[in-house]
């Protein structure tokens, strides 16, 4: 197949593709969830099966490996067409079973499909974790194979360019992008339309080329949702990046993909092969006179260069660390040339819009934050993975009915979003009194405060701002009574220190400042009169940072002390962490009820500090112990406690 | 537009501490007060060099409509009408923590502790990981030997708490042509410990490369 | 294994000399050797005609890079928020314990480089380990210990 030359040609291909005789297709799920659970050695039994067994000659099944379904705690997850079939937990030793009954015999295996409250699902669409969802971004991802440009075609991509090159001026796409209130999906929210208008004023006062990037350096640690996009459906990456590049007159797109996403490089960097082979990017595209390509740029390993003017200095080959704005990168970007840099979602969602139009996306959500978000539901919920539901939806909904709750007797305590630049919000309101917000005051920015129960908090942009957390780029983190606001605070700052680029001094010296303070508290030393310093040091960190990340950075500590106050000062006053993690505080202890002697808990434990005769209840010698909960790991009964 | 060739030559009038202030076109909010004699406390900047913003001390609060934001002075042109505080809660919150941090960070420096006192910070509740340092890794001296001597001989290396200015593989360099401009616009006098580090030693050196 | 010149010449070709592409050369030489030599960061920087003092600066800042040799296997912990709440850092600590190094460190026989991560995107299987190119997800410092010892015999 050699390029494209006109639409007509595009289309005649596509016709061509749908023409193909239908064949059965058993999908299997290579995102990362999956493939942690062997996805890869699935699919190799499926073909090897399916050859060795020689079924259906005729009809060979197409086995398709494709991006992820969402439901990473059942992985390996496989889906069929065209019975609907959708099996879970599937293991390389289910495969000749499932070729057997159900591709050669048309059977169900029963013990394959997803059973919840005794209730077993025949169809992925009926399953509860998929019902409430909306799925616009992620529909083709885990439909199509993303190495092959004709399965995407098929599903119809490539098409919203065609408009936009054929039926829409520039002005329009603009205009349609700006009305159906596309808002950038990496955390900020800025209104993608403004954005690019900007951009197009910039470059007609200052005339010369101009370059658009996709952002796809997700580093916030619990969210995997551009790396679902980018490997599950390139196109629509690509797609979404000719058309802005249409609009604002851009011949060259840098696509920065994060660098732990190896197979998101490889997965795009065959799809821009194919489409600059079949004509869909490069030189004067489908005869319509428009050039545009795209170059992949890897991180190379620095969180900060989600911060947009670090992402351009490491397109530019430099030290990744951010300029102050303005002049912001609209103004001056790659080359000091106008830029615009959106999300890898946002450029995903600009291909519906202009396919479905800006009516029908300013109808999905709600007023001001329109269209689908793609969550990464993690953490203590008994359904994690990835979800896609409308704007809007409560946290409550997303949690408890698509997530199911949390596994086993524990509470529900609160719900992280936004990663490392995000709050962290309990899931039950609680009254408290007015000098709580006390901390409000010390950087005279007052804040919004939920007067309403945060499981009923609709999720979009602004209500979560007003929670004093942030939507961020999608990770949602459930925590349960085990997990320590305090740790849970500490860590993020950890993760942070690691992260900054140490330019500005309120970021390098502050992060570590505040990991003093919450180390203190997590050992129960420190004053109840140290949690407001802490939160003075935080606002000093807002105010004073350079960039976005340390100026961010103080949230989870801002939001935990704000709604969590109370189990800071049981570390301070009490000496105590209420959730049994941080490990000053606590000890280890073995149940001897429970304890059946087997001395695992003894041979494993680094401090040689376990005894206990063979078949009798073990001790721990609590002067030598490190806490560092070997013991708790290894025991197969479960019988050693924290206390 | 036809009012560019006024507006470059125009002088904008704006507010710092309630005081009517004028700035030049092309002046920082931070030149405009150092013109008008407003104090504004900075360690990282210096008229040879491009403003980087790393220390954060010369910040400000400004008022412009509704829009209340806290902002570097060094690296913000002021726009007219513009209300500027260098001295409201804000801005003090921000001095005072980076300033009794930077008592642990550079414990050695007396233009830090001679800074912090003035600014009612005597002591700190910090660690000190290193009693000797004084460097504050500002960037004064990469960027002179950048942008005015243009050899390039030392840098940051690593980042984050990790930053630290150095040569590479920590040899000294051949490129450093001992002219001494680093050590000059060093705030802490940090970097005429280090010199040597940089330079290597003097005895070892052939002539030619050296500015004198 | 590595006439330096020679073997780099092919991947310097892949690049025009531009500095934009010093983080791409750094990558792949990365990529190809597991680290990067003085020899190479020279040749890099002449390919791209940028100071050594400049490419020192990058190569030291982005967290891909390594200037000293690294391990056989490299074995990854996650730290990402959901395997730090199941548990990454005591496996991290185990590791540690194990191979006697401390994160971001390679053994002295030049076996095992221990890492950490932050978040490699499974955290429905929280924890998980990266045993080069192998998952381990649920991890428990039982099952880590074992698959250690198994890769640690695959190589021999």
């Amino acid at each position: 197949m050699g390029k494209l030359k006109s639409v007509a040609e595009l289309e005649s291909l596509r016709a061509q593709v749908l023409a193909a005789p239908d064949r059965p297709v058993v999908r299997v799920c290579l995102g990362p969830g999956c493939l942690a659970q062997g996805a890869d050695k699935v699919s190799r039994a499926f073909k090897a099966a399916i050859q060795e067994r020689n079924i259906l000659a005729d009809v060979q099944p197409l086995i398709k490996e494709t991006g992820c379904h969402g439901f990473c705690s059942q992985g390996t997850l496989v889906n069929l067409y065209p019975s609907d079939l959708f099996y879970v937990q599937v293991k390389p030793a289910d495969v000749p079973e499932i070729v057997d009954q159900t591709l050669r015999e048309g059977k169900v295996v029963e013990r394959l499909l997803y059973a919840d409250n005794g209730a077993r699902y025949r169809s992925a669409a009926e399953v509860p974790f998929y019902k409430l969802q909306h799925k616009v971004i992620l529909k083709n991802v885990g439909l199509i194979d993303p190495l092959d440009i004709e399965d995407a075609l098929k599903a119809g991509a490539y098409r919203s360019l065609v408009k936009a090159l054929t039926q829409k001026t520039t002005d329009q796409i603009i205009d349609t992008v700006t009305i159906a209130g596309l808002r950038g999906r990496g955390g900020g929210g800025f209104p993608t339309g403004f954005k690019w208008r900007k951009v197009v004023e910039n470059a007609r006062e200052n005339p010369g080329p101009v370059f658009i990037v996709a952002n796809g350096d997700e580093g916030d640690p619990g969210a995997f949702m551009d790396r679902a996009i980018m490997e599950g459906d390139p196109h629509a990456v690509l797609e979404g990046m000719a058309i802005g590049a249409r609009a604002m007159g851009a011949e060259q797109g840098y696509l920065y993909v994060r660098a732990e996403y190896p197979f998101a490089v490889r997965t795009l960097n065959i799809a821009i092969e194919q489409a600059r082979a079949l004509g869909l990017l490069g030189q004067d595209i489908l005869g319509t006179g428009f050039n545009f390509d795209v170059q992949i740029n890897r991180g190379a390993g620095a969180f900060v260069c989600g911060e947009e003017t670090a992402l351009l200095a490491s397109i530019e080959g430099r030290v990744g660390e951010p300029v102050t704005r303005p002049p912001y990168p609209v103004e001056q970007g790659l080359w000091d040339r106008p830029t615009v840099i959106n999300n890898v979602e946002t450029w995903a969602n600009v291909p519906h819009i202009i396919d479905h139009g800006a009516q029908w996306y300013a109808g999905v959500g709600v007023p001001h934050s329109t269209g689908t978000k793609i969550f990464s539901l993690v953490g203590k919920v008994k359904n994690s993975g990835l979800v896609e539901v409308p704007m809007g939806i409560t946290l409550g909904a997303i949690v408890e009915e698509i997530g199911g709750g949390v596994p086993g007797k524990e509470r529900f305590k609160a719900v992280q979003t936004g990663g490392p630049s995000g709050g962290i919000i309990p899931y039950e309101f609680k009254e408290l009194p007015p000098e709580d917000l006390k901390l409000d005051k010390v950087g005279l920015q007052p804040r919004g405060f939920m007067p309403m129960e945060l499981k009923n908090l609709p999720v979009d942009f602004d209500s979560l701002a007003q929670a004093g957390s942030i939507m961020g780029s999608g990770g949602m983190i459930v925590m349960d009574d085990r997990d320590c606001v305090v740790d849970v605070a500490r860590y993020f700052l950890r993760f942070l220190e690691e992260e900054s680029c140490g330019k500005c001094l309120p970021c390098r010296l502050g992060l570590k400042g505040m990991q003093e303070f919450l180390n203190n508290f997590s050992q129960g030393k420190g004053a109840p009169a140290d949690i407001d310093a802490l939160a003075s040091l935080g606002m000093a960190l807002v105010d004073g940072s350079l960039c976005g990340l340390g100026r961010t950075a103080p949230n989870p500590v801002l939001t935990s002390i704000r709604y969590f106050r109370d189990e800071y000062l049981a570390h301070i006053v009490d000496h105590k962490c209420p959730a049994g993690v941080c490990r000053d505080l606590i000890t280890y202890r073995i149940d001897a009820d429970i304890c059946n002697g087997c001395t695992l808990c003894a041979k494993n434990c680094p401090q040689a500090c376990i005894a206990g005769a063979n078949k009798e209840p073990h001790t721990i010698d609590q002067d030598a112990c490190i806490r560092c909960g070997v013991c708790m790991d290894v025991c197969p009964v479960d019988a050693v406690v924290v206390a | 537009m036809s009012s560019s060739e006024n507006s470059a030559t125009d002088v904008i009038n704006f507010f710092i501490d309630g005081q009517p202030v004028a700035a030049e076109p092309g002046w920082t909010i931070l030149e405009t007060a150092r013109h008008h004699h407003i104090h504004i406390p900075t360690l990282c900047s210096h008229p040879a060099v491009t403003p980087w913003g790393s220390c954060r001390l010369c910040v400000v609060e400004t008022r412009y409509g509704k829009r209340v934001q806290v902002i570097p002075s060094c690296l913000n042109p002021p726009v007219a009408e513009l209300e500027v505080f260098t001295q409201s809660e804000r801005v003090k919150n921000v001095r005072r923590w980076v300033l009794e941090m930077l008592l642990a960070e550079c414990p050695a420096s007396r233009e830090i502790k001679k800074l912090a006192a003035a600014h009612g910070v005597t002591a700190t509740r910090f660690a000190i990981t290193d009693p000797e340092e004084e460097c504050l890794r500002c960037g004064l001296c990469v960027a002179v030997c950048n942008e005015v001597v243009g050899v390039q001989a030392l840098t940051f290396g690593s980042r984050g708490v990790k930053k630290v200015l150095e040569t590479p593989y920590r040899v000294p360099n051949n490129a450093c042509i001992g002219c001494g401009c680093c050590v000059s616009v060093c705030p802490t006098g940090a970097l005429q410990k280090r010199l040597d580090t940089v330079r290597g030693d003097l005895s070892r050196r052939t002539g030619h490369g050296f500015a004198h | 294994m590595q006439t330096a010149r020679q073997d780099i010449d092919t991947i310097l070709e892949r690049y025009p000399r531009h500095p934009q592409h010093l983080i791409n050369l750094l990558q792949d030489v990365q990529a190809e050797y597991s680290y990067i030599s003085p020899e190479h960061l020279t040749l890099i920087c002449d390919h791209v005609g940028v100071p050594v003092t400049q490419a020192w600066s990058v190569a030291t800042f982005y967290k891909s890079f390594s200037l000293e040799p690294r391990g056989e296997h490299e074995i990854k912990v996650c730290l990402g928020t959901t395997c730090h709440l199941k548990g990454g850092q005591r496996l991290a600590e185990a590791c540690e314990r194990n191979l006697g190094v401390a994160r971001g460190q390679t053994t002295a026989d030049l076996r095992f480089t221990l890492d950490t991560v932050n978040c490699l995107g499974s955290c429905a299987l929280a924890p998980v380990v990266m045993i080069d190119n192998d998952y381990l997800g649920r991890a428990t410092i039982r099952n880590l210990k074992k698959r250690l010892d198994e890769s640690d015999d695959g190589s021999d």
